[in-house]
């Protein structure tokens, strides 16, 4: 399974949520798809992808927050998962794509190919809802259920460690964010 | 416990009185107080984080909601926070109000929070963030004012350092 197709097939449901990716392939794969101004790459900072979805989700209970995640981010802020699941916004979706690699820095293995479930986890830390996919139509159905559903999802998205020949766009990074504030703000408004 | 609740009820009002509606926090004895104060405050939203630089992420995710915000952390966990400042909230010109519990300085007794109270003000310093002291009740409240409007205006994290003087009583 290819990141890049999960990411395509849920690419027009994006459209009612606000999104915020890691930083490398995920980033670089979801804007080649286009961006839009809903959509927030923290293209550092690994880890906090997911606390930044959190504060997010707890501030805005009506909106939906789907963050893309990935293996070695999640492995650097655990404790995260268990703030995640102790506050459990029914507002959060939490995929994290599994290469079992730190691809974008050389493609060095994570713990996550030796044996660390990261499905598991998830579990153990408390999330309610934690599912772990194989197949892009598994992943699709995954995350639609979790878009529409009403209970915090984390899915595991079993991937290939293979992503984009290049990692930088032409969004600058103050562009992205300040875009996206403004974006959060007319909604607030409508 | 002879940390100052009444010092702690200044700080909470000054909070309030900025329009912060969001505090993350990890316990420490200093702020004890601070953090019942704001788990008892229905308008407060507090998340009770496992390690502070989380707090980074929740408190840009407010920022971009439109939430005012503010970080209550021990000094250790400040350092704790770094690459979270650097990389995320100086990188995306993103404004943070730290309230650092200022331990290890004059007067410690604790011997193991000394080291981190030797590198406190050195470490603000080398990453140029503006930092002042909440050490009088009389003040307090201002420059709590002073900084949140500091933060706003600059887009960057600005500190409060919560002394001995003001949160303990001897």
């Amino acid at each position: 399974m290819l990141r890049l197709d999960c990411l395509r097939s849920i690419y027009s449901e994006l459209e009612s949520c606000l999104v915020i990716t890691i930083m490398g392939a995920v980033a670089a794969e979801l804007q080649s798809l286009g961006h839009r101004p809903n959509f927030f790459y923290l293209q550092h900072a690994m880890g906090l992808a997911s606390s930044t979805g959190l504060g997010l989700a707890l501030c805005l209970p009506e909106q939906k927050v789907i963050v893309f995640d990935g293996d070695g981010s999640l492995l650097m802020n655990l404790g995260g998962l268990s703030t995640m699941a102790r506050y459990r916004p029914k507002n959060l979706v939490h995929v994290v794509f599994d290469n079992e690699s730190l691809l974008s820095v050389g493609g060095f293995p994570t713990a996550t190919g030796t044996g660390t479930d990261l499905d598991g986890m998830a579990r153990s830390a408390g999330v309610p809802r934690v599912s772990t996919v194989q197949s892009v139509e598994s992943f699709t159905a995954a995350v639609n259920n979790a878009i529409h559903g009403n209970e915090l999802t984390t899915i595991i998205a079993k991937v290939e460690a293979k992503g984009p020949s290049a990692f930088v766009t032409d969004l600058s990074l103050l562009e992205n964010r300040f875009q996206f504030r403004r974006h959060i703000q007319s909604l607030r408004r409508a | 416990m002879p940390v100052s609740l009444t010092s702690s009820k200044v700080i909470y009002e000054g909070l309030k009185e900025c329009d912060i509606r969001l505090v993350s926090a990890l316990p420490e004895t200093w702020l004890v107080h601070l953090i019942r104060l704001t788990d008892e405050d229905p308008e407060m939203i507090l998340v009770r984080l496992a390690k502070e630089e989380e707090g980074v992420g929740v408190s840009a995710g407010a920022h971009f909601a439109g939430v005012k915000s503010a970080m209550l952390m021990q000094n250790h966990g400040f350092l704790a926070s770094i690459n979270g400042i650097v990389s995320f909230a100086h990188l995306y010109k993103i404004p943070l109000l730290m309230l650092i519990s200022y331990r290890g300085s004059f007067g410690e007794r604790d011997p193991w929070q000394t080291q981190g109270g030797n590198v406190t003000e050195p470490v603000l310093r080398a990453l140029g963030i503006p930092y002042t002291f909440l050490d009088a009740l009389e003040t307090a409240k201002k420059r709590i004012r002073q900084a949140q409007t500091l933060s706003e205006s600059s887009m960057q994290p600005v500190a409060l350092l919560l002394t001995r003087d003001l949160m303990w009583e001897e």
